[in-house]
């Protein structure tokens, strides 16, 4: 399987995404919700969070992925963005850096920067979004655990269903049992175990045009199946919605899915998952430095709407600050039922 | 074509008031505790619904519940396991009278 840029997609467009993703549903914008909420326009609470995009080249090539990620994608960061990352991160105030892609730890530098965040901070809490079948893509990745483990690192890893049929439709023949593989080794040097401190969370979503389960049930149940069948154990789940975009948005569309989804996620809007969006104290890093709400209006090109800072390079936190955060309907992704962010569900 | 069932209908079950408020209110309030998480967990409860939609021939309940144990957190290997309890219970049921035509048939035989 190709990206959709390889492919050559219409969606590979972003002004065609757009289009699709500026009609109202049912006569409704997000923007409408967010102002009935008294939460119009959207403005961020803080910058606690740093989401950097390290890549669109991945091992993998799944079936919903918004970034349109594979192995064919040769975006990936340099050294010279990631140096203007840590002088920001030098500054004080980032509490959090969260690695993704792509697969992260394809990018030559991943290892280089992580040591440098340290150098700076033994405190910053780093998260690498691993996709877990990347520790066995290749000998030079096996002892990403220990290097995970020795920069007390928050591991999180997707893993749609605790089956292979359901987990290998979304993600790719046989990563379920790759997927597995890496979960031991990660648990061998002691992640996901009781009193190591060493986080091993995991990454629900939906495989299809549905809404996800409840945080809390499932993650007993994946507990229980991961457990049982495979003796291994983790810390928590996060449930996550797919956002229209895309990879996801393309199935959408081609199953005929696309407006019964929209609906779905319209009428499932909840106010208290708006207030807490995860735009609000984050700010997504482009592979190339650009400065985004988050992930998913990266993959939108939509950049920050703070004209004097819309790139690392140009940093003004007090700019940052005050600026508006661009929603369309892609939104409603966030704000259905539980909400949903990348750390789960948020209401 | 015009037929009986119509999936669009699905979404006007909550409208059923229109005709009869009070005890749709009731109905409503009654269904929604039903479906609460409870002694049995919300899934649970998504399943039975399931088997039961099937047990009843139900299209529009079929449709609900596909679509709520799959949001629910239900695979497929699941679901077909809820629609054969159904299944079991329906064959079982018409099995069980079987004794009746069994007594009957040794009542008037010789
Ligand atoms: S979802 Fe993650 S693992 Fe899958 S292709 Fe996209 S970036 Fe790669
Ligand atoms: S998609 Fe991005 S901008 Fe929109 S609500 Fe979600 S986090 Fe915020």
């Amino acid at each position: 399987m190709k990206s959709l840029k390889a492919q050559q997609h219409p969606l590979s467009k972003i002004e065609y995404e757009l289009e699709v993703l500026d009609t109202p549903i049912k006569g409704i914008s997000f923007a409408d919700k967010l102002a009935n909420s008294n939460l119009f326009p959207l403005s961020p609470t803080q910058i606690d969070i740093f989401q950097i995009n390290m890549g669109k080249m991945c091992n993998q090539v799944c079936k919903h992925c918004h970034v349109d990620a594979g192995p064919d994608r040769k975006e990936i960061m340099t050294r010279e963005t990631m140096q203007l990352i840590l002088e920001v991160i030098k500054k004080g105030g980032i509490k959090t850096v969260d690695l993704t892609g792509g697969a992260p730890e394809m990018n030559p530098e991943f290892r280089w920067f992580i040591e440098e965040i340290r150098k700076i901070s033994s405190e910053v809490h780093i998260i690498v979004r691993c996709n877990l079948t990347i520790i066995l893509a290749n000998p030079k990745y096996h002892d990403l655990p220990e290097f995970y483990k020795k920069h007390h690192i928050e591991v999180v890893s997707s893993l749609p269903y605790f089956t292979a049929v359901k987990t290998d439709s979304q993600r790719g023949d046989g990563v379920f049992d790759k997927s597995i593989k890496a979960l031991k080794m990660l648990n061998e040097v002691g992640y996901g175990a009781e009193g190591t401190g060493l986080q091993l969370n995991l990454v629900y979503n939906p495989a299809g045009a549905f809404l996800p389960a409840s945080q809390e049930g499932l993650e007993l149940e994946f507990k229980k199946r991961l457990k049982n069948s495979y003796d291994i154990t983790f810390n928590a789940l996060y449930t996550i919605t797919n956002l229209p975009i895309s990879r996801f948005l393309e199935y959408l569309l081609r199953s005929e899915n696309y407006d019964s989804y929209m609906e779905k996620l319209l009428d499932a809007y909840n106010p208290v998952a708006a207030a807490n969006v995860m735009c609000r104290n984050t700010i997504s890093v482009g592979w190339d430095g650009y400065l985004y709400d988050c992930d998913f209006n990266q993959m939108l090109e939509l950049k920050v709407a703070s004209p004097t800072s819309q790139h690392i390079a140009d940093w003004n936190k007090k700019s940052l600050l005050e600026r508006e955060i661009i929603v369309k309907q892609h939104c409603f992704g966030c704000t259905a039922g539980a909400g949903s962010s990348c750390g789960g569900a948020t209401a | 074509m015009k037929t009986y069932y119509n999936p669009e209908d699905l979404k006007k079950f909550g409208k059923i008031g229109e005709f009869q408020k009070s005890m749709a209110d009731k109905f409503f309030d009654y269904y929604g505790e039903v479906f609460q998480e409870g002694a049995l967990t919300a899934r649970e409860k998504s399943l039975i619904a399931l088997a039961v939609a099937h047990a009843i021939q139900c299209p529009y309940c079929i449709d609900a519940y596909t679509v709520d144990t799959m949001e629910k957190g239900c695979d497929e290997e699941q679901m077909m396991e809820a629609v054969h309890v159904a299944a079991a219970i329906r064959g079982g049921a018409s099995l069980v009278h079987s004794t009746q035509m069994m007594n009957k048939v040794k009542e008037i035989s010789m």
